[in-house]
């Protein structure tokens, strides 16, 4: 992968996961904004995020990595996708 | 309800039968139960390494003999309750606590159907179950205090923190939410608000945990509309009967969460 595909790639995770929340939030989502800190995200929520996550994007969420801060805003699911997406790839 | 408790029972390692007339209803659980428990787990109220018990589905009464406890967690309708419980009562043991989990019908209304009232004790946990650690606990006048001290033994094993408050229509919990739920479904209704303006202040201005409407969809708008009816028929006060915006709600089968809309939409639901 060129660095080029690499950062498509982030955008395209990070740009999917934004239009999703905009859609079910009816509301504008900055990548970095907290939702569950601006009472945009419930918990109950945050947890069909993880739901979506996983069957949009092919990864499993389990054991340490299954926390809310991993659902805080778009940036940090979008990281946890990588990882979780470079790791597969890696074994 | 029922689904909520098992997660929370099994999520903290008990075997739990899981009893329906409905097979259907028992093969979503299954699949609800595992969503809880990793719900649960996001939010640290289950260690993330815990190992679940058992989840044993049935539609048959008699695989209840020989369990600890039993959890009657049904729809909240009186005669429904009592003839459920007094099945139940022939299956179990004498020294089971029986526990009627209710948001608001007295425990002595249904005990005195049972063949060892004092065998009865009620619960009123919140939605959902396995987040929320205090439960309240309802004493029947026939209540027996052995039979409380088996339900605060299972409430320890679940983790859950007890408060003992005397039997009444609603006990204190209902008594003082649900009718703070009707006005709101009623301030909608009059176009005062909208539901994510109403949760949004009463939220932000007055500190309440998640908002009057997503609470109403979260006890299910049918469940509520039941029991603003029975607290209605027990007290008489006019300011219990469910408002015209909650009962149309329950009309067209928005039901709130667990139907996928309500004063909310839920479309990705339980998948």
């Amino acid at each position: 992968m060129t660095i080029d595909q690499s950062i498509s790639a982030v955008e395209s995770v990070e740009s999917t996961v934004q239009a999703y929340l905009e859609s079910k939030l009816k509301s504008t989502v900055d990548p970095d904004q907290d939702l569950m800190a601006s009472g945009l995200v419930s918990s109950m929520f945050a947890m069909q995020l993880v739901v979506y996550l996983e069957s949009t994007f092919g990864v499993a969420v389990v054991g340490s990595d299954l926390k809310l801060d991993n659902f805080r805003s778009v940036r940090s699911m979008t990281a946890l996708v990588e990882r979780l997406q470079g790791n597969d790839s890696d074994g | 309800m029922g689904v909520g408790i098992t997660t929370l029972a099994v999520g903290n390692g008990l075997r739990v039968v899981l009893l329906d007339n409905d097979q259907a209803a028992l093969d979503k659980a299954r699949h609800t139960v595992e969503f809880q428990l990793r719900h649960a787990r996001m939010m640290g109220a289950l260690p993330v390494d815990g190992v679940a018990g058992e989840v044993v589905t049935t539609t048959s009464m008699d695989e209840l003999s020989g369990v600890d406890a039993v959890v009657e967690a049904i729809f909240e309708h009186k005669d429904t309750k009592t003839k459920v419980l007094a099945e139940v009562a022939t299956v179990v043991g004498e020294d089971a606590p029986l526990i009627t989990n209710t948001s608001g019908i007295p425990v002595d209304e249904l005990a005195v159907a049972l063949p060892r009232p004092e065998q009865l004790v009620g619960t009123h946990f919140m939605n959902p179950a396995y987040l929320i650690d205090l439960v309240e606990v309802v004493k029947g006048r026939y209540t027996s205090d052995a039979t409380v001290a088996g339900l605060q033994a299972l409430l320890r094993r679940l983790n859950r923190r007890a408060v003992v408050v005397r039997d009444s229509p609603g006990f204190v919990t209902s008594r003082l939410l649900h009718p703070m739920l009707n006005d709101a479904a009623r301030l909608v209704g009059e176009n005062v608000a909208t539901a994510e303006d109403v949760d949004a202040l009463m939220v932000g201005c007055l500190g309440h945990r998640t908002g009057p409407l997503r609470t109403a969809d979260l006890i299910g708008l049918d469940n509520l509309a039941d029991s603003l009816v029975a607290l209605y028929e027990r007290t008489g006060e006019q300011r219990y009967m469910p408002c015209e915006q909650l009962l149309a709600k329950v009309r067209d089968g928005d039901l709130g969460y667990k139907s996928g809309s309500g004063f909310y939409q839920y479309r990705e639901t339980l998948s």
